[in-house]
């Protein structure tokens, strides 16, 4: 896998179809080819009738599946996605099997993502719907100011452990991190950095261990979770295990059983409108 | 706490003169009147709206300033006295809204237009066609937008003004051929027919942004900066976020909607490109164009936005408007608007990308004049939001942020909303926008030219009166006489 990129060129890429219906799958060659190329083969592949898209040789190219709105296509990332993954998607699933840059998921609207790796900062900002699953660690500022409304309710599942800012300014959805390195087992890396849901005022986060409390922002209320904390978040630890336990070499069951039977940590706002309070009106 | 503050106007009203019709209670959004045999008003709540005023059929209201004398004392003006009081008493950060409203120095009014004498002959704009069209974009790339007059219609959110004040704007600018601008509270889906005239806004909170909302605009703007609050973000309190506004913004009803302050994914110039681009893919590639406050190093920051791939760079001078702002923040920070639209014109000139992106200024644009003077200093357009509502009603009483505007435009309480009629709005503002391109025609003929095109950062045909030598300078701009 040690193939030298000399640059990345603005021509299309090699497409081929396979399958009909449902099935009709597209694999894409992108290697050494430019985002904008990328993208547009992958909307073309859409309108096609494709529901799989494999894109090959994918080396940090930006924006894969910004913007698109589709139901019932899944696009298969083989290598390292670029910044801004899934950015404004909605609907689509994207699949990458290694790691993720910066910005996953931001401002997504609908949709999933799965990372078989680790994911960098920024993920999941703004983001209004649809779920990501990240197998390892995040980076800085993730889930910033995830907000929600009716249907619409975002979630980020991070099996690693994540770094400072995490959940700030958070709005609404769900934010969930497991603390796992990348055999699969409890990381002995810090859980969480610190400004952990500063400015939240709606959404929950749940965290696999303990916090202390000058770890997170003034609006956040602490709590041990409860039995029907974990039971909310249950579907969402079976969907993790049901998708990364078999790359730790882990039974499924087995995984699911250890996450759910830990000490969690609860983290919820202690006002919708942390701010009230602080003007005096002209 | 006992509030050591006294009201600052005095409601007179003249009994003699009162039908006793009991209007004037229900015209005041602030609840200024009760009424007990006649209107009995309560100083303390008046903001000095005039709605009253204008819909009393016996004109028997005066809204007087108050009398109450404060020993004379130049460095503790009144004012200063009272924001202690206020603070002292609530420990709150002191809240307002509409534009800068301390008595700075407009440079505008000490810049003066040009105009021919027998040398050159003057063009009469009644006789002669006269373009005002205008193309923003990267021309290089070719024109991205096209307005009819170099006018635009500012930011200003759904759920900082109401619905009938988005209407009105976004039929005004569809019959005009020109802008409006959805501000950062997303797109109702009452705009949808004039999409085409619209400019829909990504800022930090990123409220109502779907992919939909991104594919039916003319052009996409991402709000790094406002010029009433430049550096800080913003929070719409919970009581205006109603229904309707929750649906267009996509947050529940009735809690904060907190923008950050800055947008988490923008950390620097190669962070807002990769931004500008993302929303170029997930639009198909619109014009997308940046807006920012006018701060001290606005050359360079403008130089960045441009070279980060924005099709215009919008300018927000310090006295630009605002829905609420903290006062210190309001009335200190930021630079005039005038010095900005030098700078950035002649930095862009000097590092040869001026024609990458367009200009639009903004943030008190009070008048045809100060527009024509915008351009002549380089700007490509400007835009109005204080000017919009006045037309549309607004008296500047300064109120926006109470949500209680007795003349309906930045309150969302529907008894209130209803007293603006979009078709009637659309209408003023039409009548306004036309009204300044006439007049700015006048002023091109006067200058002997016959296109929009011609002024555009022509400072040579900007003279200044009373300004300093080290600001002439700055703007590129000769003293009258030489
Ligand atoms: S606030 Fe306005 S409507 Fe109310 S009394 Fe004062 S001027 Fe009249
Ligand atoms: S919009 Fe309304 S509240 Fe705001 S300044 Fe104008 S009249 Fe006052």
């Amino acid at each position: 896998m040690s193939e030298v990129i000399t640059g990345y060129y603005q021509t299309q890429p090699s497409i081929a179809f396979s399958g009909e219906g449902a099935e009709k799958t597209a694999i894409v060659q992108c290697k050494s080819i430019y985002y904008k190329q990328v993208n547009e083969t992958v909307r073309a592949a859409i309108e096609e009738g494709a529901h799989r898209i494999v894109l090959q040789g994918i080396n940090g190219q930006r924006y894969i599946g910004d913007g698109i709105v589709a139901k019932d296509v899944t696009i298969i990332v083989e290598g390292v996605a670029g910044q801004d993954l899934a950015m404004f998607m909605g609907g689509a699933t994207v699949e990458v099997l290694a790691n993720a840059q910066d910005g996953v998921g931001n401002t997504m609207d609908s949709g999933e993502v799965y990372i078989h790796g680790h994911a960098g900062d920024v993920i999941g900002y703004g983001m209004r719907g649809g779920a990501v699953y990240i197998r390892d660690d995040v980076g800085y500022r993730v889930g910033i100011h995830m907000k929600e409304f009716k249907s619409h309710k975002p979630l980020i599942v991070a099996g690693g452990c994540a770094r400072d800012f995490f959940g700030e300014y958070m709005a609404g959805g769900e934010l969930i991190l497991l603390g796992l390195d990348s055999q699969g087992q409890r990381s002995d890396q810090p859980l969480v950095g610190n400004y952990i849901g500063t400015g939240m005022h709606g959404g929950v986060i749940y965290l696999r261990g303990e916090i202390q409390p000058f770890q997170c922002g003034k609006e956040v209320g602490i709590f041990a979770a409860e039995e029907k904390d974990l039971a909310s978040i249950k579907k969402h630890l079976e969907k993790y295990v049901e998708l990364f336990a078999t790359d730790f070499g882990s039974d499924p069951a087995e995984l699911l059983e250890e996450l759910l039977s830990s000490k969690w940590t609860k983290l919820s706002p202690t006002s919708s409108r942390p701010y009230g309070n602080l003007y005096a009106p002209l | 706490m006992k509030d050591y503050t006294q009201p600052e106007f005095h409601v007179d009203i003249d009994y003699s003169k009162c039908h006793k019709c009991g209007r004037c209670v229900g015209q005041c959004g602030w609840g200024v009147y009760k009424f007990n045999e006649r209107p009995i008003p309560d100083d303390s709540k008046c903001r000095a709206c005039h709605r009253c005023v204008t819909f009393c059929p016996a004109h028997c209201i005066t809204i007087k300033k108050s009398e109450l004398a404060y020993r004379e004392n130049a460095n503790w003006e009144p004012q200063t006295r009272k924001n202690i009081w206020r603070q002292a008493a609530t420990g709150g950060v002191l809240l307002t809204s509409m534009g800068a409203s301390r008595p700075q120095q407009s440079i505008f009014d000490h810049l003066v237009l040009d105009a021919c004498q027998v040398t050159n002959p003057s063009i009469d704009p009644l006789r002669e066609p006269m373009e005002l069209r205008t193309y923003l974009g990267n021309a290089e790339k070719g024109p991205a937008i096209k307005i009819e007059t170099p006018l635009t219609f500012a930011p200003m959110s759904y759920g900082a003004v109401s619905l009938n004040v988005h209407k009105s704007m976004a039929m005004a600018a569809s019959r005009l051929g020109i802008l409006m601008n959805t501000g950062e509270g997303g797109l109702h889906a009452d705009l949808y027919p004039y999409q085409d005239n619209v400019i829909v806004q990504v800022a930090s909170g990123r409220f109502g942004v779907d992919p939909e909302y991104l594919n039916r605009g003319a052009a996409i703007e991402i709000k790094v900066g406002q010029g009433a609050k430049p550096g800080i973000g913003g929070h719409l309190p919970g009581e205006k976020i109603n229904q309707e506004v929750s649906v267009t913004r996509m947050i529940p009803q009735g809690t904060d909607a907190i923008s950050p302050a800055p947008h988490h994914d923008i950390y620097s110039i190669e962070d807002l490109r990769q931004l500008i681009y993302s929303l170029k893919e997930a639009s198909g590639y619109k014009p997308v164009g940046v807006k920012i406050a006018c701060v001290n190093n606005v050359g360079a920051i403008a130089s960045g936005v441009v070279r980060a791939g924005a099709d215009y760079v919008y300018l927000d001078g310090f006295r630009g408007g605002t829905g609420a702002a903290p006062a210190v923040i309001r009335d200190n920070v930021g630079i005039p608007l005038e010095i900005a639209i030098a700078v950035v014109d002649q930095r862009l000139r000097d590092e040869g990308i001026r024609q990458q992106a367009s200009i639009i200024a903004a943030g008190s644009i009070r008048s045809s004049a100060d527009l024509a003077k915008a351009i002549a200093l380089g700007a490509d357009s400007c835009a109005i939001g204080s000017a919009a509502l006045i037309a549309l009603g607004c008296h500047l009483c300064q109120g926006c942020h109470t949500g209680c505007c007795s003349w309906g435009l930045t309150t969302q309480k529907p008894e209130l909303t209803r007293r603006l009629d979009p078709e009637e709005g659309a209408q003023r503002l039409v009548n306004l926008v036309n009204a300044w391109s006439h007049e700015l025609q006048e002023i091109l003929g006067a200058l002997g030219v016959n296109a929009i095109e011609s002024l555009r950062g022509s400072r040579e045909r900007l003279r200044a009166v009373d300004l300093d030598e080290q600001t002439c300078k700055i703007l590129g701009v000769k003293p009258a006489g030489m």
